[in-house]
């Protein structure tokens, strides 16, 4: 089974003991110590850490494209807010009348614009389950037409990256209307529960951080599953000579469809999970700005090999909320900086320079030029 | 202001020393006879007085009458100067003499008579004002006032104006007399024949004539107010399409500056920079800059910047070359990313250097106002001068590339860049000047952008994903196919604004290029032969 695999490999196993006792640790610290201990975890470290876990499977969905695909997206943040939305949507749907205005079935911003029905696409999700399979099939089916049509022309490299960010930045000009809505510039927010549980509460707070935790290990597993299992390979060939695996008989573009399919439903999870304890979604999450800086944590902790990419995340995701919080200025420095020292002077990410030892054969960092190849 | 009070002073004091000097000549005893019969004479009188003003040919008439309309004209109650008063604010006004217009400072309120003025006369005044312009020597003055005149012609203008029509030399000015007339005629008399006169004419009051009459209980009147308000609709709407595709020019010019020099760096050189934008609001700074070291001279700072925007962004852009693009050569993605960086780096520093809001820069004087092609269609000029620029720098641009050396070093690495070495062409010297030049378009780019939009931290970001777009769209590496997919590309943003809205156009725009680039992935213009594998 290509899902057990991964189980059996040492990097994996190591990888998934460090998260599950990361989580237990925390949730002990936060269950357990008196609140006026200094290894007291206080509720709100535990929903950022929550949301660096959101950031991390994001990142582990960029890296399945572009580590093992050479499809450098640029768009990604878009799935990532689809999931979001739909989520955000569900939300919404269970404030009922406690919102503003005590409509039952209108959201506020829909009252506030005077609407007196329910646009067609927001019935069903006073449904959970509905509203789960939309955090996969929303962003699925974005990736799947916007793949199919990129792949099967053949737009690959710089063209698609351009592309990619075109059409999350055409996304975020969508979701600013009013019409569309969506909420607008506001966006969703003012959610009360999820399934039930008031997401104010400690508790409620707490099991969000260990589901993202635990979304995190299979979305991990997944991966590593597809990266170790005769597609992964012949995707790592795609990526380092496409032109020669089409030639071998491969359907390249098939391979590349449904490998970018998967990684936007991962990025649309994370957006789902990351919704409710951030309490607010809105068309930001699809500037261009945010997709690059997704890219920038896998190229910090190092591409093609998925636990960089969460190491990339959580260290970039910490220091920007240290550099936010003592001098905002300079966050946009430090983040520039990072992008050009990574790029220039650690291609391999943080992940090369830890464990590269003896592959350095098999690393084939660079997509080799299909010209010379 | 203490100089200009002196100087007042002084002149009030020659009057007082020489009293006769003003008065001395026949004209203005004659001038002084008119007025004093216009002050001392019945409302009734003063309409023969007025017209009497009118017609002695006096250059300085019309200004005694405006004045005389706006309650401006007065007498000193000492001396019987006739006064015109400049402000009349506080207790003291200011006047001057109304037959020597020289300032005779500030006087007490309680001196001066005003000339009292009605309604009747005011209207009265309004046409035999209008008559005197018409008969000004100047064309322009005449043109101007025929005119301001359409919609408001009165009662007793209209029986003189055939003979002014008859009078009139300028074959422009006699047809917006007759026009102006036949406005009159249309809405106060209900004429078909002047119906005729109006269709095609693009006058928003004439339209309201004839809108006016095609609600007439007449029905032949309404019928042909109808007819010609149909040929009216139709001029309008090429005009109304004139004016979109002058838009969609415009804008397609701008986008046409912005990317070309990322066709340049992109295309030539295979180098995806991504801090293109901010070369441009570099370029926009510039100006701005330029503009607070010369002050009071922003047409002379506007020229000026051409070339120092140029060189600033050139040398931005080496430096960007030599510190972070050489170590990347051959990883395009890496370089794209890196150059991200860099983006981020020079917005933040202008956000701390400068300031984090808006710059005003200024529209020198010949660039503001605008082109009036006729009466419904009008060019603004900064984006006039805007399209002839980016053509200006596009065949500067076509200039280099092909006939000069850097241009021919420039293909040859392009083409084959082992090939070019082996042949002596220094590549990284070339790899450098092109950089520069490229960088260098930006910074131009910016300096006309300053003219036409805010100049801001966020300038060149907003321009960055339309040039790729432009590039993408026209063919990497063809400067032609730039040309053309930029211009298409706003003019096809500006038609189809009016019926999606403007955010809904711009997203429509990006789905049309995701989708032209399934049928054509390179571009309109695409590479041939060698230099497409690479």
């Amino acid at each position: 089974m290509w899902l057990t695999r991964p189980l059996r490999e040492r990097s994996t196993q190591l990888f998934l003991g460090v998260l599950f006792a990361a989580l237990i640790v925390v949730t002990a610290l936060h269950l357990l110590m008196p609140q006026d201990s200094a290894l007291y975890v206080s509720s709100y470290t535990v929903t950022l850490l929550g949301k660096y876990l959101c950031y991390a499977l994001l990142a582990v969905a960029v890296d399945l494209v572009w580590g093992y695909l050479g499809i450098l997206s640029l768009g990604h943040g878009a799935f990532f807010a689809l999931g979001g939305y739909a989520m955000g949507m569900y939300l919404m749907r269970q404030i009922g009348d406690r919102g503003v205005y005590g409509d039952p079935l209108l959201p506020d911003f829909m009252v506030f614009l005077n609407w007196d029905a329910l646009p067609w696409y927001w019935q069903g999700f006073d449904m959970a389950w509905f509203a789960f399979i939309m955090v996969l099939l929303a962003p699925g089916l974005l990736a799947l037409v916007f793949g199919f049509l990129a792949f099967r022309s053949r737009v690959t490299g710089v063209y698609l990256s351009i592309i990619t960010q075109a059409l999350t930045f055409a996304l975020m000009l969508a979701f600013f209307r009013n019409e569309m809505g969506f909420g607008g510039n506001n966006g969703l927010t003012d959610f009360k529960d999820l399934l039930g549980f008031d997401l104010r509460t400690d508790a409620t707070r707490l099991g969000l951080f260990l589901a993202t935790g635990i979304a995190l290990a299979i979305g991990y597993v997944v991966c590593r599953g597809i990266v170790t299992s005769k597609l992964g390979r012949v995707s790592v060939a795609c990526r380092d000579a496409e032109a020669r695996t089409r030639f071998l008989g491969y359907r390249v573009e098939r391979v590349q469809l449904f490998v970018f399919v998967v990684s936007a439903m991962l990025a649309g999870v994370a957006g789902a999970l990351y919704v409710p304890q951030v309490g607010i979604i809105n068309p930001s999450e699809f500037s261009p700005l945010f997709s690059i800086e997704i890219v920038v944590w896998v190229a910090l902790g190092g591409r093609a090999t998925l636990y960089g990419a969460v190491i990339g995340a959580i260290l970039v995701n910490y220091g920007k909320t240290v550099f936010t919080g003592i001098m905002p200025d300079a966050w946009l420095f430090a983040l520039g900086g990072l992008f050009v020292l990574v790029t220039v002077f650690l291609p391999k990410g943080i992940a090369g320079l830890l464990f590269d030892r003896k592959k350095t054969k098999e690393e084939p960092d660079t997509p080799a030029q299909e010209a010379t190849a | 202001m203490g100089i200009s009070r002196l100087l007042s002073h002084l002149l009030l004091a020659c009057c007082v020393l020489w009293p006769g000097h003003a008065l001395s000549q026949v004209e203005d005893t004659e001038a002084q006879q008119l007025l004093t019969a216009l002050a001392d004479s019945s409302f009734a009188e003063k309409k023969a007085v007025v017209n009497r003003i009118a017609s002695s040919g006096d250059d300085r008439a019309r200004y005694w009458l405006e004045s005389f309309g706006a309650n401006k004209l007065g007498r000193l109650e000492a001396s019987g100067q006739f006064i015109i008063v400049l402000s009349n604010r506080g207790r003291n006004w200011t006047v001057e003499d109304a037959l020597t217009r020289e300032n005779l400072g500030e006087i007490s309120r309680r001196d001066i008579d005003t000339i009292r003025v009605n309604n009747a006369l005011r209207n009265e005044l309004e046409g035999i004002l209008s008559v005197i312009d018409l008969k000004s020597p100047d064309e322009d003055q005449r043109l101007t006032a025929a005119r301001a005149l359409k919609g408001s012609v009165s009662g007793t203008l209209a029986e003189r104006l055939p003979e002014l029509i008859e009078a009139e030399e300028s074959a422009s000015v006699s047809e917006a007399l007759t026009e102006a007339l036949a406005i009159y005629k249309v809405e106060e008399q209900g004429d078909i024949a002047a119906v005729a006169t109006l269709s095609g004419s693009l006058n928003s009051e004439a339209r309201a004539a004839l809108q006016q009459a095609m609600r007439s209980d007449d029905v032949a009147l309404a019928a042909a107010a109808a007819k010609a308000m149909d040929s009216i609709e139709q001029k309008l709407k090429l005009n109304r399409a004139a004016e979109t595709l002058y838009f969609g020019l415009s804008l397609g010019s701008v986008l046409v500056l912005a990317a070309i020099g990322l066709a340049i760096t992109f295309g030539v050189m295979g180098v995806i920079n991504m801090a293109h934008g901010e070369l441009i609001m570099l370029g926009a700074y510039t100006t701005w800059g330029m503009q607070q070291l010369l002050p009071g001279q922003p047409g002379l700072a506007l020229l000026l910047s051409i070339p120092a925007g140029f060189l600033v962004a050139a040398l931005a852009g080496i430096a960007i070359e030599r510190s972070v693009i050489q170590h990347l050569k051959g990883r395009p993605l890496e370089t794209l990313l890196a150059t991200f960086g860099v983006s981020l780096i020079l917005q933040q520093l202008v956000r701390t250097v400068i300031s984090p809001l808006n710059r005003t820069v200024i529209t020198p004087d010949w660039m503001s106002g605008s082109l009036m092609i006729n009466e419904a269609l009008s060019l603004t000029l900064n984006r006039l001068y805007v399209i002839g620029f980016a053509l200006v720098v596009f065949a500067g641009l076509m200039l280099i590339m092909r006939k000069t050396r850097l241009g021919l070093d420039v293909r040859a690495v392009t083409q084959n860049r082992a090939m070019a070495r082996s042949m002596g062409i220094k590549a990284t010297k070339v790899d450098i000047l092109t950089f520069g030049l490229g960088s260098g378009v930006a910074g131009l780019a910016g300096v006309a952008l300053s003219q036409i939009t805010n100049v801001g931290p966020n300038l060149g970001q907003s321009y960055i994903i339309d040039s790729f777009m432009v590039v993408v769209f026209g063919g990497v590496g063809n400067l032609w196919g730039t040309l053309l997919a930029g211009l298409s590309l706003g003019t096809i943003n500006q038609l189809l604004e009016p019926w999606a809205g403007a955010v809904l156009a711009k997203i429509l725009v990006l789905v049309l290029i995701i989708l032209f680039i399934q049928k054509r992935p390179r571009g309109l213009f695409p590479q041939k032969g060698r230099a497409a594998e690479g």
